[in-house]
């Protein structure tokens, strides 16, 4: 049965009934103010002439509606650029987390060379150590990247590639493979699958749940990324949204700023609104792995 | 592989005994190996090796113009020597500390009242995660326009309306790190809402049935069933938010660049500022060497944690 604290018979008392629903209905107002009313204030403020929103800071259009800071923000602020970079360097992030989180996954859960466990401890490591630890080393390994004599700062493979060196993802998609039914691989292994064919054509296919976890996660993780593209994108052709928006605060009018945030926000919201479920149930799932 | 391969090699196991290079190759190693390469390269490069680098920079003199040379413990020395880095420890506990009174309890109370919410339980926790999605940059920059110091600020016009005098906010050194923490809290509790619902649909609906033929109200439910419950998982989200707090960066970065006066330069902000700020160039040696010795407290305080938590438990 569906029951949590309160049971059927607590929930017949008037008294109790009713304070947990006014609390229920406080908690709602709470969420919806902390929840939408920021960014609800974002929005009004995007498209509220300057003016208004200085003399009026909360007062809805007292002198109409400017929806021409969108327009202003993506084409004479040239916010298209870095908007399209985000894409980039969520894109490539996502393709680089991906082959390195399955391959691994599978050669450690699947085909289990004897080293395996050795290498799986060390990637365990790197759960406890600090990113800040590896900033300025990893600095200087973009700079002067081993076997090539090219510097990385300045292109996306100076935030693709490290960014699959992602030990939860690793661990996220290990974990899924062990709970793979082992029968279906010796069935595929006598029918004459190779290494590769299982892994192409079974093991991938029966993980479409976790991929799509480690897929939404490495697409907004790449959205909300800050330091690290602060300091290997100086520039702003290359720049992410949330690299170059803080450059912008001084420069322009409030409300083309505000519309160029409002912009920043639009796609992680409508990933999340689109597969909620994914958030709200693979948070548990990361909460779990880490205890 | 087909048939005849896999008669060959059972065949080559039997003559040979030893593990040769072809039947190492035909007993599936080169695959694994080949399935190893991505993480091997990329986790070797940008994760395994510049840990160990740190570790050798942090004794290190380095700049980009010449080879690095071995100074010993100078760049610790130095760090101690700073005035600044006293002020940042101080500073990074007191938000650490700011973040736990508001940013600890709040999830719980809200994770357990929605849990009891009957219809529409997902709106409840899609609004709570909302902020979560917001970009941090651009979560820190609203709120920075919320701060506005002036009378038509937003936050002052609101408070103006419950007759409250204009505050300086993120301009005065005394309110600047609080403004901070409640920057932070609204863009973090709700990730924390969500572990703490799906624990709490874990805990077993016969400890609650058990509990009340004992005679137990709402509260004696709530003491001895609820948080006994999600002990382990309360424990957990406690030291890692003292972990997370501890690495604070954007915020006091963007909102307030460490002022005013100093009074929001965090440990990471000076680590950055070493590094990438040092008008004299590369303060490298200083920064690996205060990560360091900031990942080592971190990790003492999670060893010492856990320890102390496990007898608690084993009571």
């Amino acid at each position: 049965m569906d029951r949590r604290i309160l049971s059927p018979s607590d929930w017949h008392k008037p008294g109790v009934k009713w304070s947990v629903r006014l609390l229920h209905g406080i908690v709602l107002v709470v969420l919806i103010v902390a929840g939408i009313g920021p960014l609800l204030m974002l929005a009004r403020s995007a498209i509220t002439p300057t003016q208004d929103i200085l003399e009026h800071p909360i007062a809805f259009f007292t002198n109409g509606v400017d929806w021409s800071t969108f327009a202003t923000a993506w084409n004479t602020l040239g916010i298209w650029v870095q908007f399209l970079n985000t894409i980039w360097v969520s894109a490539g992030e996502w393709i680089v987390e991906i082959i390195v989180a399955t391959t691994a996954g599978y050669a450690l859960s699947v085909l289990q060379p004897r080293y395996g466990k050795v290498l799986y401890g060390m990637i365990l490591a790197t759960l406890f150590i600090p990113i800040v630890v590896i900033l300025v080393p990893l600095y200087l390994v973009i700079l002067h990247p081993p076997l090539l004599n090219q510097s990385m700062i300045n292109t996306w493979w100076a935030v693709w590639l490290p960014a699959g060196a992602s030990a939860f993802n690793v661990v996220l998609v290990k974990r899924f493979f062990d709970n793979l039914p082992r029968e279906v691989f010796e069935a595929a292994r006598t029918d004459g699958a190779g290494s590769f064919r299982l892994f192409w054509s079974i093991v991938l296919p029966m993980s479409k749940p976790i991929l799509g976890v480690v897929s939404i996660f490495a697409i907004i993780n790449a959205w909300k990324d800050y330091l690290w593209p602060l300091i290997v994108l100086q520039n702003p052709a290359v720049q992410p949204l949330s690299v170059r928006l803080p450059a912008l605060q001084d420069q322009i009018q409030l409300n083309v700023y505000l519309a160029a945030l409002a912009i920043a926000t639009v796609v992680p919201i409508v990933i999340f609104l689109v597969f909620q479920r994914f958030f709200l149930r693979g948070a548990g799932l990361g909460g779990a792995v880490k205890g | 592989m087909t048939a005849i391969d896999r008669t060959l090699s059972s065949q080559t196991m039997r003559g040979v005994r030893r593990r040769s290079p072809a039947t190492w190759i035909r007993g599936g190693g080169l695959a694994s190996l080949l399935f190893l390469l991505p993480m091997l390269f990329i986790f070797g490069i940008f994760s395994w090796y510049p840990i160990v680098k740190a570790v050798v920079m942090s004794f290190q003199s380095t700049n980009l113009v010449s080879a690095p040379t071995f100074v010993g413990w100078q760049n610790f020395i130095s760090v101690f020597q700073d005035p600044q880095f006293g002020e940042s420890i101080v500073n990074t506990a007191y938000f650490a500390l700011l973040a736990l009174i508001f940013g600890y309890p709040i999830p719980l109370i809200a994770a357990v009242l929605m849990s009891e919410v009957k219809r529409l339980r997902g709106l409840y926790a899609a609004l709570a995660y909302l902020p979560v999605v917001v970009p941090p940059v651009v979560a820190i920059l609203l709120w920075k326009f919320f701060y506005d110091a002036s009378p038509t600020g937003v936050f002052n016009t609101l408070l103006a309306s419950f007759h409250i005098a204009p505050q300086p906010w993120i301009e005065n050194a005394a309110q600047a790190m609080p403004s901070i923490v409640l920057e932070a809290t609204w863009a973090a509790a709700g990730s924390t809402v969500i572990i703490y619902l799906a624990a709490l649909t874990g805990v077993s609906a016969d400890l609650y049935d058990a509990s009340e033929v004992d005679g137990a109200g709402i509260w004696k439910k709530i003491w001895h069933v609820t948080l006994p419950q999600l002990r382990g998982i309360l424990l957990i989200t406690f030291i890692l938010q003292i972990i997370g707090t501890a690495q604070i960066f954007n915020e006091p970065f963007l909102m307030t660049d460490g002022g005013p006066n100093n009074a929001t330069v965090t440990v990471l902000l000076l680590i950055y500022r070493y590094a990438f700020e040092n008008s004299i160039g590369g303060g490298y040696g200083e920064a690996t060497a205060l990560s360091l010795m900031l990942a080592v407290f971190l990790a003492i305080i999670s060893v010492v944690y856990f320890r102390i938590t496990r007898s608690w438990s084993q009571n």
